[in-house]
């Protein structure tokens, strides 16, 4: 059962040579090989090539960085050189004719981590190109719910928390652009984090809305999100969006002592019709922070109900200029019988995309077209200032800000097929954060009636997430005693 | 603004080079004027003196020397991505003019 270990206990472990790593990888993979055929998690296994990278850091023998030897799954949006990356979606499938994407580079978020020496497993299945809530878009199909099958994992990083959740690896790797990672950590009951806006780079991880989309890990706990993190983060030339600012060493934030800390409830994210378990587990994590000495006060973020709707601008506007690039020619899927250029882009784009991604990619299209531009695209960037200015007015009083992820659990696999807007509103509490690039967690706090784990969120200034991480820990910390 | 034709939503695909059939159309004309019309609500919202947000921590114009790194994938890496016949270091494409 080793790979029901954290990173901090199997780094332990490794360290004192009681498994090897190795041993470590082929637990992970039998994991796999078992479970998910039920979960479809894992859309990619690349099992050989991590075997052979597990015996080569045996051999080396040396586990001084707390990822050494760590076996990982990366969601299939990271792009490694030479193995099949797909970002779940025909178009570089090569499923229905073309070639199969094999990036001729690495993104420089596993670069880091193979630099460290921790293990990709493989890839994980996701909404196409990240598109969704539910994984429920994916070419592969929907990854299942480890707590109930009949249920989604969530999305759009749902096999990623899946897999972690099922014990398949140690840690996966998620997008997060408008709750990609924190929704299925939620509804998996894993810790998930986004980062501010930057705080990660997104070189060589396929873009979806460039200006909201960020990088980040799902894991056992919160120690562990720490660790992934501090290899991860900071400044890289790849990407100018990631600013020049320094690091923290995250263990140390860990330090369990919130005595003082301002915590702010908004009261925009208690409304009518959540589901009353979500908001009792949250209203009760509260409690226990503010237990640990606390000091809890409503505050009002106005602009909250705007949210969706603004991403649903923002993010279909970027979509349909990034999914510009997948033509047919340059990777993956082709078309046969085209008679010009146009008609094969159009016949690659066709058979390639799926509905979701259409529907994005013309919402964009008409949203940027001329004559439109104002009142969609620049209009929702005003929003977006609102948005913000809310936080920042919000951060004024409060050094945290807390509330459910989403206000439901997990939902049946189909419930949402015919009603888009019903699936984009599963996201209400879990885009405003993004428009305002502020970092967010979200962290188990127990479980509904049925069973299926809820997940607090709590938010922080940008760049700090430090504050966050430390919320997160001493509220692990109070349960676990109580629990003892 | 929330009511699309089915007219706007073929004109729609086209420029966003995607083929629809007569059924996709029905669906998604159904489909776009619903997340449309929930859009609409950005409108209640007077932003007339708001500044619009591109780049949300502040960066601007951000500079790197002008010096040539090579990259990690080579040309003929590159190449090989493309599911077209390669001819010296191009990709072989339909024609532009038909």
């Amino acid at each position: 059962m080793l790979n029901t270990l954290t990173i901090t206990q199997a780094h332990e472990k490794l360290k004192r040579k009681e498994f090897s790593a190795e041993e470590l990888v082929r637990a992970c993979l039998d994991t796999i090989e078992k479970k998910n055929l039920s979960l479809n998690a894992v859309t990619f296994n690349n099992g050989e090539s991590a075997l052979k990278k597990a015996k080569e850091i045996d051999r080396r023998g040396n586990f001084d960085h707390p990822l050494t030897g760590i076996p990982y799954l990366a969601k299939d949006v990271y792009c490694e050189k030479g193995v099949p990356t797909t970002a779940c979606s025909h178009i570089l499938s090569g499923k229905k004719g073309g070639k199969t994407y094999r990036p001729p580079y690495d993104s420089t978020t596993t670069k880091r981590l193979g630099g460290a020496g921790a293990i990709s497993l493989g890839k994980t299945n996701t909404d196409e190109f990240t598109m969704g809530s539910s994984s429920e878009s994916s070419c592969y199909g929907v990854t299942k719910n480890p707590h109930d099958v009949s249920r989604v994992a969530g999305g759009s990083s749902g096999g990623s928390a899946a897999a972690v959740a099922a014990d398949l690896c140690l840690f996966a790797l998620g997008t997060d652009t408008g709750g990609s990672i924190r929704l299925p950590a939620s509804y998996c009951g894993c810790v998930g984090m986004r980062v501010t806006y930057g705080r990660t780079s997104r070189y060589g991880v396929m873009s979806m809305a460039s200006s909201l989309d960020t990088i980040g890990a799902l894991t056992k706990n919160v120690e562990d999100t720490a660790t992934v993190l501090q290899t991860i983060a900071g400044h890289d030339p790849m990407d100018a969006t990631t600013p020049n600012v320094p690091v923290p060493e995250y263990q140390k934030s860990l330090t369990g002592d919130i005595k003082g800390l301002r915590i702010g409830l908004p009261k925009e994210y208690f409304i009518d019709g959540m589901n009353s378990d979500v908001e009792h587990a949250v209203r009760s994590a509260v409690k226990i922070l503010e237990g640990m000495g606390a000091k809890v006060t409503e505050i009002s973020l106005p602009h909250t109900k705007y949210a969706v709707a603004t991403y649903y601008v923002l993010c279909p506007c970027e979509v349909s200029s990034n999914m510009a690039r997948y033509d047919g020619i340059r990777y993956g899927h082709s078309a046969k019988n085209a008679k010009s250029l146009a008609e094969y882009y159009e016949t690659v784009r066709s058979e390639g995309f799926g509905d979701e991604v259409k529907r994005r990619i013309m919402i964009g299209t008409y949203a940027l077209s001329a004559g439109y531009y104002d009142a969609y695209y620049r209009k929702a960037q005003k929003v977006r200032t609102l948005i913000t200015k809310d936080f920042a007015e919000a951060f004024r009083s409060a050094d945290v800000i807390l509330s459910p992820v989403t206000p439901n659990v997990a939902f049946t696999i189909g419930a949402h097929d015919n009603d888009p807007v019903a699936m984009y509103l599963e996201d209400m509490f879990a885009i405003p954060q993004v428009m305002a690039g502020i970092p967010c967690i979200s962290v188990p706090c127990g479980k509904s009636k049925e069973g299926l784990p809820i997940g607090l969120q709590i938010m922080g200034k940008q760049f700090d997430e430090t504050t966050i991480l430390n919320t997160a820990y001493s509220y692990v910390l109070a349960t676990a005693e109580k629990r003892d | 603004m929330a009511q699309l034709t089915e007219e706007q939503v073929r004109h729609i695909a086209k420029l966003a080079r995607l083929r629809l059939s007569d059924v996709e159309v029905q669906k998604f004309t159904k489909e776009l004027c619903s997340i449309f019309g929930y859009i609409d609500m950005l409108n209640e919202l007077d932003t007339e003196h708001v500044e619009p947000t591109a780049q949300i921590t502040g960066l601007t114009n951000v500079m790197r020397r002008d010096e040539v790194h090579a990259s990690e994938a080579t040309t003929s890496e590159l190449l090989a991505c493309s599911p077209l016949p390669i001819i010296g270091d191009q990709i072989e494409t339909h024609s532009a003019h038909g």
